[in-house]
């Protein structure tokens, strides 16, 4: 009898200071910190990329803007940047592997935020939005289109807006319609048969093309969600706006991923993402080419004859800190992808760099598990969650979608 | 003793106890609470493993930064003072408590003289400990400094 009224004693005693510990606002200063940290708030100002002489200038953004769309930029005359990158699903296709000319062997990325990003592509071997752009152009799968008939559609199309920007087109008329380094072997064909000058123009011109796309594209802002407003109101010691506020799971969600959930050594800083790479042992695609990854973007990026380091840089040489202070370590880098932002990711699955989940669910329990990688390490160490903590991470994400369908 | 006497005894005993237990729930609710005590100064400055030198070093960006490439100038100097200029200087840290390294390769881009160079391309991608170790090869010898950093 006694034993069990000390028994209920205690655990009155027990749950007061339980009380005391998780009231409504029971995010301390340091959980504060890291909610500051996550919030649009302390995402600093837009960087200017200095390797493209036309960043930040609005009309390279509004002349980027029309090209993203410009079907005229592929090999079959029907595909834009927005085939894979729909401005009205967050820049992004929502398949598991984008689908150009054929299926690819990636993801596509959404687009938010890029102009903050160093890297480029999940396993970044481009160093630059321009750089970037470049690729899917000439890439079979993607737009598969050449150089020369980029120059030559750009003389037909956007000429005057080509220079007002770049200075007047080269001489193209003794060009082949189709060339280029990347394309058919009849292509390739034309293009070593070009003088060097007519190369070196043409790359240049090709070069332009990715900078103007590029200008567009780092306008792209990643938009303020319910978590924002939420924070902000937290922060300045006030009660969120109706409709700001977090419910009592999607605070509970929110206290695992800046705590014990771990989510923070990788998705940290305003646009969730630390900008680096890792092996996270997410399991490759049955019946696809191997995967390396970081360990193959590395000199993959080195090579790039477009990046901060190259001819058609606009940049001294000094201000390619990405590049010049690359970690160079393949065997670390091996199945390394880039952390993707986790803004806007609840509402566009699937998941990971080829779409391996389908859900968050999945993504979860992956976290959870931490199975060992095909190849490389992971870098996962395993998380016990409970159904509710589990509900309860969804529930928080869901929080950082964006509020409005045009919302990039 | 009265059978009486004998639980009135342990009612006293039961309610001290829940006293004590009730003023350390209070005490632990104002620690958790309260705000944190203000942060232990951190002191950019250590002598390498060997006692051959004493580093410092300051940041081109206050405080460090999470997420951002900056840079830092180290100063080296003997023990009693004296600037060491001549020495070759390896830069590389990482985070023991995750296994993991610097995401960059910091690299010396400057000998600034009186024994100060400038290291380039330092980047901490989460807040947490770091641990930053400068390898230094000089006239005195080889030894090796090593910073401890919370973020």
């Amino acid at each position: 009898m006694q034993a069990r009224r000390a028994a209920a004693f205690l655990l009155a005693s027990g749950s007061l200071l339980l009380l005391a510990a998780c009231g409504a606002d029971d995010f301390d200063e340091n959980e504060k910190k890291a909610i500051r940290s996550l919030s649009l708030a302390a995402l600093p100002e837009r960087p200017i990329d200095p390797s493209n002489r036309v960043s930040g200038d609005p009309r390279a953004a509004a002349f980027g803007a029309l090209l993203f769309t410009d079907t005229g930029l592929s090999g079959n005359a029907s595909m834009s940047c927005a085939t894979c990158h729909k401005p009205e699903r967050q820049f992004q296709d929502d398949l598991p592997r984008g689908v150009g000319a054929a299926e690819t062997d990636r993801r596509t990325m959404p687009l938010a935020g890029v102009a903050w990003s160093p890297w480029q592509f999940w396993d970044g071997r481009r160093d630059s939005l321009w750089a970037q752009a470049l690729a899917p152009l000439e890439d079979a799968r993607e737009h598969a289109g050449n150089r020369t008939a980029f120059a030559h559609h750009l003389a037909a199309r956007h000429a005057r807006r080509y220079a007002e920007l770049f200075g007047p087109l080269p001489a193209l008329d003794h060009l082949p319609a189709d060339a280029g380094p990347k394309g058919t072997p009849a292509e390739r064909a034309a293009w070593a048969a070009m003088s060097p000058d007519d190369r070196e123009a043409v790359n240049r011109v090709f070069s332009n093309l990715g900078k103007a796309l590029a200008a567009f594209e780092e306008t792209l802002r990643p938009p303020q969600t319910r978590f924002d407003r939420f924070a902000a109101a937290m922060l300045e010691g006030r009660e969120p706006e109706a409709g700001n506020d977090l419910s009592d799971l999607e605070r509970e969600g929110l206290k695992l991923f800046i705590g014990k959930a771990n989510c923070l050594e990788c998705h940290n800083g305003p646009r969730f993402t630390d900008d680096h790479f890792h092996n996270t042992g997410v399991p490759p695609v049955a019946g696809r080419a191997d995967d390396a990854g970081r360990a193959d973007g590395i000199a993959e990026v080195l090579a790039d004859p477009f990046n901060c380091l190259g001819t058609y840089s606009d940049a001294e040489p000094d201000a390619c800190t990405a590049l010049r202070f690359m970690r160079r370590d393949r065997a670390a880098m091996q199945r390394a992808y880039k952390t993707p932002s986790l803004r806007g990711a609840a509402s566009r699955p699937p998941y990971m760099h080829a779409g391996q989940f389908a859900s968050l669910d999945e993504v979860i329990d992956h976290y959870s598990r931490a199975p060992a990688a095909v190849s490389g390490r992971t870098e996962l160490r395993g998380v016990v969650l409970t159904e509710r903590g589990r509900k309860a991470l969804v529930a928080f994400l869901k929080t950082l979608d964006p509020q409005r369908a045009s919302d990039p | 003793m009265s059978s009486q006497a004998e639980t009135g005894k342990n009612r006293f005993i039961l309610a001290l106890f829940g006293l004590v237990i009730a003023a350390v729930a209070v005490y632990a609710g104002y620690r958790l609470l309260a705000p944190p005590p203000p942060q232990i100064d951190v002191t950019y400055n250590t002598v390498s493993a060997d006692g051959l030198y004493q580093v410092t070093f300051e940041t081109d960006l206050q405080p460090v930064p999470v997420g951002e490439t900056h840079a830092w100038i180290l100063t080296v100097t003997t023990p009693d003072g004296a600037p060491v200029s001549d020495a070759e200087i390896a830069v590389d840290g990482g985070m023991p408590a995750h296994g993991h390294g610097l995401p960059t390769e910091p690299k010396v881009t400057e000998n600034l003289g009186e024994g100060r160079y400038r290291v380039e391309g330092m980047r901490f991608n989460m807040g947490g400990h770091w641990e930053i170790r400068v390898g230094i090869s000089a006239t005195p010898g080889l030894d090796e400094a090593k910073f401890n950093i919370d973020l």
